[in-house]
């Protein structure tokens, strides 16, 4: 084991390079899943027909699919149909559509968890639907999904390594370039990395408890 | 259209590979649910260090990704002179990996037996693990299952990990299948029937179980 050239400056700066694209993968993929998981979870709610039964299958078959799988289809399957995406877009896309359906699920709950006299009561003054779920529903329901969306993101700035195979330069990719130079790297480097990880992730899970105790 | 003659040409791939994913789960099932308990109960055991022990197993693991834990076994033992094969080390990954998981669960499930049980059985005589065996774990076992038959759906889709080191899974022979037929498209929607297969009838058990649960409290 070779601590000290495996921790060589140049090394710390390119495994920091390889963790500022994971951050910025995982920053992006989980907006966008967060938009698009509202959507879905919403109009599931509220059970508008066909459209919610069709959405229900998609979420399911996503959600009961491995990602790697999806990164592979998004990457590798999609050209032959004619959409040829690089790296970082077909891996964007994969996390999203996998993220989306787990949202859209936290979402729903969310939404269940109103009680359903709220519903009645802000109808009953004369709100419409749409401005009941807007400024009475929604809102309480979104400070209850905090929680779960900030436990979704640990998981999906894990879930983001597994760009390594396609090559993606986040950090499981720079590690592994910075591997294949010596074998005597391998510890240390996994190490390293694993700290990274797990300091990012166990510090938002403080935060995730901190703010379910509110 | 899907060409369906490639899934009854390459038939045996895909049931090579299905048989490994399915092999692999169950083993690393077997493995994590047996690391999974001792770390519940250190977790929970009234000696402090052991607490301690469990709570840093649980912690570390669950915030790095699962390919890391895998590579280490993959690429970390070799350069410390123990060389797996990837069958095995993906397998190990997968059950030290998913151990912390289903830890988590099972301390969940005993801690959520109220402590008046364990009082009310230590003072009328019985041994703390007679206490365990016939009071708290009968009642936790049932809280646990649908959570349980949720970690085992992560695992059985995380189980795709060792197509990245080759270890002769569906996500493998999906791999080596493609490259065979210069498909990719095709070969890989069926690849997804097959994980389907194992994991649909798997969520309706315990979306059942769960609902069953929800209703006998």
């Amino acid at each position: 084991m070779d601590f000290i050239g495996a921790y060589s400056p140049i090394h710390l700066k390119f495994l920091f390079e390889g963790f500022l694209v994971t951050l910025e993968v995982a920053f992006i993929s989980i907006v966008l899943s967060f938009a698009i998981g509202i959507v879905i979870g919403v109009l599931r709610y509220a059970r508008i027909p066909v459209v919610a039964q069709v959405l229900t299958v998609g979420v399911e078959t996503i959600r009961n699919l491995p990602l790697l799988l999806i990164i592979f289809f998004t990457y590798f399957a999609l050209p032959e149909v004619g959409l040829k995406l690089d790296k970082l877009y077909a891996a964007i896309l994969a996390l999203v559509i996998f993220e989306s359906a787990m949202l859209s699920e936290i979402v729903r709950s969310g939404l269940n968890s109103i009680e359903k006299g709220q519903i009645e009561a802000a109808r009953a003054s004369g709100l419409t639907y749409i401005q009941t779920m807007w400024h009475v529903i929604l809102p309480q329901a979104l400070r209850r999904m905090v929680p779960p969306i900030v436990s979704q993101f640990i998981a999906l700035l894990k879930d983001t390594s597994l760009a390594v195979v396609i090559a993606l330069p986040e950090l499981m990719n720079h590690a592994q370039i910075i591997n294949g130079r010596n074998v005597n790297y391998v510890i240390p480097i996994f190490l390293l990395v694993a700290l990274m990880y797990f300091t990012v992730n166990y510090s938002l899970s403080l935060i995730s408890k901190r703010l379910e105790n509110k | 259209m899907l060409d369906f003659s490639i899934i009854v040409d390459y038939w045996d791939m895909y049931m090579q590979g299905f048989g490994h994913t399915v092999k692999a789960s169950l083993l690393a099932l077997l493995g994590s649910l047996l690391i999974g308990i001792v770390i519940a109960v250190f977790r929970i055991a009234p000696v402090r260090p052991l607490n301690w022990f469990g709570a840093a197993y649980v912690e570390f693991i669950r915030n790095i990704p699962l390919i890391l834990v895998v590579f280490v076994f993959f690429f970390g033992f070799p350069a410390l002179g123990v060389r797996l094969d990837s069958f095995t080390a993906g397998t190990l990954g997968l059950t030290v990996y998913t151990a912390a998981f289903i830890a988590e669960v099972i301390r969940a499930g005993i801690l959520s037996v109220p402590k008046g049980q364990m009082e009310a059985a230590r003072s009328s005589g019985l041994t703390y693990l007679q206490t365990m065996r016939y009071i708290i774990l009968p009642q936790a076992i049932k809280i646990v299952i649908p959570p349980l038959g949720n970690q085992f759906i992560n695992l059985v889709k995380n189980s795709s990990i060792l197509g990245v080191i080759a270890g002769l899974d569906l996500m493998y022979f999906g791999d080596l299948i493609s490259s065979e037929t210069f498909v990719t498209f095709d070969v890989y929607i069926f690849v997804a029937m097959f994980y389907l297969v194992l994991t649909v009838p798997l969520s309706l058990g315990v979306g059942f179980l769960e609902r069953r649960l929800a209703r006998s409290r």
